[in-house]
């Protein structure tokens, strides 16, 4: 990778059409570990994806794939220690955020990269007001005063939607239902503008009804402004409904990768294919659902080969040896399947056969 | 690489760990071997604790010196020789010896008098807290899991009697005895301190009271005794030995505070508090006087503080 | 408006009673003493009868101020007039968002809390006014799985302790000696080595912790087990590892479920008949097929369009409807039908009458799947689960 000279004049100039497109984010070979009193955890091992503007990326995993460590790793908000980034690069626009001083790291967060959690309550302070709460990143990132941010506040609200905004900007993080308080957060990502949001579970903690509404002003949100998205999530449902592409991760590891329709119609890896079946369908009654055998791995003893062996109906003697490496994926004839890969080396028996 | 099992009181590292059992999320022991009770953990992450160690090995040589005094020395620690001794200074080179510490102004031999006046202050810190965990402890478990009626009494009770300043108080209920026993010293600072055992159980009863385990156990038909004994005691006594094992300290010093005040243990007692009030006459010409008690009484208040400390780290819930 | 029948005595609120004209009459047993409350509730039932009848159960939470003497400002209707049967054998999933009451209920009917007014009729008998010994029979034969499996499991006890708990608070199910080898025997059942009966909770992961809740729920051979969102805390491929060994046990031992959740493609799986809830009310209850294809009120409706469908293509052609705003306080309800402050169809009638849960009259004599139980004064029927 050529190094690039990393000046003031590259952290955050008032944006241009063109630095609102291409490439975003790109993760490359990254890994993370803990080291515990039990031993290694190694939560991410060797993690490949990339966002472009204006693109969602779904990331889907079950608890401990490693999918929400990978997010923090990005952000920057790892604790470390306990946790260690061995080897890896996030790369923000062509820049390695892992070799970028604090201070120019501070400032790409925020600014460039937002994130929104799954617990809007505990995220937000308690004891300001969400007006005070929204102005402050006007008052802190563009020095603006009281007022003004008060006004860019409202404004912010008004724009996801909260009924009543000038009413309600003196209030209180308690007084607003979940998915209100959901918005906040949303409208306090989108407060700088930024170029890629990165979602953690954002709607797993609310009601269907209400999961709805937030996933829409999301998608909404993210076609208006032209952002990356990165949706972390365990939901095969929520994915269905706003991702562009998705990756799947096991173990912390990227399984599948591939575009929305086409994972769900003919998934290229065992544990893709376990999961869509496991789940029982709305519109239909089925029998006995199919479950996939085991536990999710330990991390601290990850089985040798592929992580997923131990649970996989197609396992054969090379899968417990060889880890099989993220290859393409393509058509029984060889036509090429853009964006679709697969970390299984029966990929062809899984989707053809 | 930072170790982490080196021990850290910041709740950083507590967050820290807490992380990391967010991110491996499943369960690190879900296939390894052994039973491993809640209560074993903390054994064993005390025994790696060096706090834990040195402030075990202070305190057993504490309690050592208060059961068998005799056996530490044989100097009388109540009369003296003071033609031959008055106000001599420490011999350090005399270890064990009668005049290791020196004498006081009456002659008699500090070391002596530090020795033997280990096992009032010792009787009464375990006292005191035994009393207070003994009563507090039940209080404020009525409080906890009862609540209504009973939670608004005790509760408003706990609230009257912390308005009492701690000393004050005490000094005021001592002063109405003449004939000061360590049983009455014990009564009166347990009389005054088992508001503090009985808030930190009401607390960690009413959170543990509403544990779906608790719930399951109700469920099951289960009375209210094996509700009480079985399922929220065992998981609510840790923070309460925490404040008993740390405040066993604090009622040493009381104790030491008292008898330095005249209120304490009657004259005629050995008390670390009481040859500190008579080293102060001396405290220019002959600080040894004061120096030993109170050096003693320094060393077995921190030996209780860092063994609470210990105990909190291993039995914190944010840690396991 | 069908003729209401009074299912039971009127309940002692000021609300209006809300009559089920549908469920079948309860046939209560006068026991005198508590060997007959008793020796009722350990009689057999057949399958195909009702063996819990919910009648018009009420649960409010009082809300009061004051230090020493507590003076009532107000209450929290978390539970407000339900009706239903759970038959022998079935499973009747409940489903509602978060506030609608279903986790209030499944207290009640454990009478882990006491209902406010109502009755549930275990067998004929009113288990809300019991106490004591035939209470204690009665909890015998109603058990409960519930949601967290990291917290439903005493930290502090061994997995044979908390499996073997209910022995000790029933000893006349299993005599001393036997208890360890029933212990082993339900872990096996739920599939878990019996060799793991030493260890203790926090050594398993959390799909193996709920089978150890479950196993606790069985040791008494219940009839009936209130699962309270069994799965929602658990990993996808897990939940239906959990899903099929509860659906095996239930053939295994005819058990009667009564499946709280808030996952309605779950729901649909599992159950056989479905009862959703909205703010302490029964918006609309019938089979499986009934409130999946031919959901007849417009919340049931709502919250069907609302559930993201794994399947884009299937996604695509189907109708959405997005609610607005949030589910209002239970402390301060909205007048008549406590739908209409987010409902598309609502009208003045919807504020001042109080929608009764009965088959609604257009339907009523039809031979349509549409014909079911739907509080709603503008029923109608609608897809909102298949594609267009």
């Amino acid at each position: 990778m050529t190094s690039i000279d990393i000046k003031e004049d590259s952290i955050p100039a008032p944006r241009s059409r063109e630095e609102k497109s291409g490439r975003l984010l790109d993760v490359k070979d990254l890994h993370v570990e803990f080291h515990t009193r039990d031993g290694v955890v190694k939560a991410v091992n060797g993690v490949n994806y990339s966002v472009d503007a204006g693109e969602t990326l779904a990331v889907l995993g079950e608890s401990g794939s490693g999918k929400s460590v990978t997010a923090q790793a990005i952000m920057g908000i790892l604790d470390m220690p306990p946790g260690k980034i061995p080897q890896g690069e996030i790369l923000f626009r062509g820049q390695d955020m892992l070799k970028m001083s604090n201070e120019e790291r501070r400032k790409v967060r925020g600014r460039k990269i937002a994130m929104i959690f799954q617990d809007a309550l505990s995220s937000l302070n308690p004891v300001l007001s969400v007006g005070y709460q929204l102005g402050e990143m006007f008052r802190v990132h563009e020095g603006m005063g009281r007022k003004e941010a008060k006004a860019k506040a409202i404004e912010l609200m008004d724009r996801v939607k909260i009924p009543a905004a000038r009413e309600r900007v003196n209030d209180y993080p308690h007084q607003f239902s979940g998915g209100m308080r959901q918005r906040i957060m949303i409208a306090m990502a989108l407060a700088l503008e930024p170029d890629l949001i990165i979602a953690d579970e954002p709607t797993t903690a609310l009601d269907v009804t209400v999961q709805a509404q937030v996933m829409d002003l999301l998608a909404e949100l993210q076609r208006e402004y032209h952002m990356g998205l990165i949706l972390i999530t365990h939901d095969l449902g929520v994915v269905a409904d706003v991702a562009d592409k998705i990756a799947v991760m096991y173990a912390g590891r990227i399984v599948e990768t591939a575009p929305v329709h086409e994972l769900y119609k003919r998934p290229a890896h065992p544990y893709t294919r376990g999961l869509l079946d496991s789940i029982p369908r709305l519109d239909q009654k089925g029998h006995e659902l199919y479950a996939i055998k085991g536990l999710p791995p330990n991390l601290l003893k990850i089985p040798s080969g592929c992580a997923f062996n131990p649970r996989c109906p197609k396992a054969q003697d090379i899968c417990r040896t060889e880890i099989p490496a993220l290859v393409p994926v393509t058509e029984q004839d060889g036509a090429s399947l853009p964006g679709r890969g697969s970390a299984c080396h029966f990929w062809k028996e899984t989707i053809h056969g | 690489m930072p170790d982490l099992t080196k021990t850290s009181t910041t709740d950083e590292t507590a967050a820290a760990q807490d992380e990391v059992v967010a991110g491996s999320a499943v369960s690190a022991h879900a296939s390894t071997g052994k039973p491993r009770s809640l209560w074993g953990d903390a054994w064993r992450e005390l025994r790696r604790n060096p706090l834990f160690v040195i402030s075990s090995v202070l305190i057993l040589l504490l309690l050592l010196v208060a059961a068998f005094p005799g056996l530490f020395t044989g100097a009388d620690p109540s009369t003296g020789d003071q033609a031959k001794h008055f106000l001599g200074k420490p011999e350090l080179s005399h270890v064990f010896q009668a005049d290791w510490f020196g004498y006081d102004r009456t002659g008699r031999s500090i070391y002596s008098r530090v020795v033997h006046g280990a096992r009032n202050s010792i009787l009464v810190g375990l006292g005191v807290t035994l009393l207070v965990t003994l009563f507090g402890g039940l209080c404020g478990m009525l409080a906890g899991y009862f609540g209504g009626f009973w939670d608004s009494l005790i509760s408003r009770l706990i609230d009257v009697f912390f308005g009492i300043p701690f000393l004050l108080g005490a000094m005021v209920v001592l002063n109405a005895f003449t004939d000061r026993t360590v049983w009455v010293v014990m009564g009166a600072l347990a009389f005054l301190g088992w508001t503090q055992i009985a808030r930190v159980m009401r607390g960690a009863v009413i959170t543990t009271k509403h544990a779906d385990y608790v719930m399951a156990a109700r469920a099951l038909g289960a009375g209210t005794k094996r509700i009480l004994f079985r399922h929220i005691l065992p998981n609510a006594v840790a923070p309460v030995i925490v404040v008993a094992t740390i405040s066993l300290g604090t009622y040493i010093v009381a104790e030491s505070t008292l008898s330095y005040l005249g209120l304490g243990l009657a004259d005629d007692a050995i008390s670390w508090g009481g040859d500190i009030s008579t080293a102060t006459q001396d405290i220019r010409n002959n600080p040894h006087t004061l120096f030993f008690p109170a050096g003693m009484l320094s060393i077995t208040v921190l030996a209780f503080i860092m063994m609470g400390d210990a105990v909190r780290e291993a039995l914190d819930p944010k840690l396991r | 408006m069908a003729e209401p029948t009074k299912a039971s005595k009127p309940s002692g609120t000021d609300e209006p009673v809300i009559i089920t004209p549908n469920v079948s009459e309860v046939e209560t047993v006068e026991a005198a003493t508590a060997e007959e409350a008793v020796a009722a509730i350990e009689a057999p039932v057949e399958r195909g009868e009702p063996i819990l009848q919910v009648r018009n159960l009420v649960k409010h939470f009082p809300l009061t101020q004051g230090i020493l003497i507590k003076k009532q400002v107000g209450a929290v209707k978390a539970v407000d007039g339900i009706s239903f049967d759970l038959y022998q054998g079935e499973t009747l999933g409940i489903v509602g968002e978060s506030g609608c009451g279903k986790s209030t209920v499944a207290k009640l009917l454990m009478t882990l809390e006491r209902a406010t007014a109502g009755e549930v009729f275990y067998k004929g008998q009113d288990i809300t006014k019991l106490s004591g010994r035939a209470l204690k029979a009665v909890r015998r034969n109603i058990q409960m799985v519930f949601q967290d499996p990291y917290t439903s499991l005493n930290p502090r006890m061994t997995v044979g302790d908390i499996i073997g708990e209910p022995y000790e608070i029933h000893p006349e199910v299993a005599p001393k000696g036997s208890r360890r080898q029933k212990v082993q025997d339900l872990l096996d059942v739920v599939g878990l080595n019996p060799e793991y009966i030493n260890r203790y909770p926090h050594q398993f992961s959390g799909g193996q912790r709920q089978r150890i809740g479950i196993a606790r729920g069985l040791a008494l051979n219940p009839e009936i087990i209130i699962c309270d969102e069994p799965v929602s805390a658990l990993d996808v491929s897990v939940q239906a590892q959990v899903i099929n060994l509860m659906e095996k046990l239930q053939d295994e031992f005819n058990l009667s479920y009564l499946f709280i959740a808030h996952d309605l493609s779950i729901v649909r799986h599992i159950s056989d008949r479905v009862g959703v809830m909205y703010l302490g009310k029964m918006a609309e209850i019938g089979s499986d097929e009934q409130i999946y294809d031919h959901p007849t009120h417009p919340y049931t409706q709502a919250l069907l369009s609302a559930v993201p469908v794994p399947d884009p293509v299937a996604r695509e052609g189907r109708e959405r409807i997005i609610l607005t705003g949030d589910v209002p306080s239970p402390a301060n309800p909205p007048s008549g039908c406590r739908f209409r402050t987010r409902c598309w169809k609502a009208e003045d009638k919807c504020a001042k009458e109080t929608p009764l849960l009965a088959i609604p009259e257009r339907f009523i004599g039809q031979d349509t799947p549409a014909a079911h139980e739907s509080a709603c004064h503008f029923a109608e029927e609608k897809d909102v689960v298949h594609a267009a």
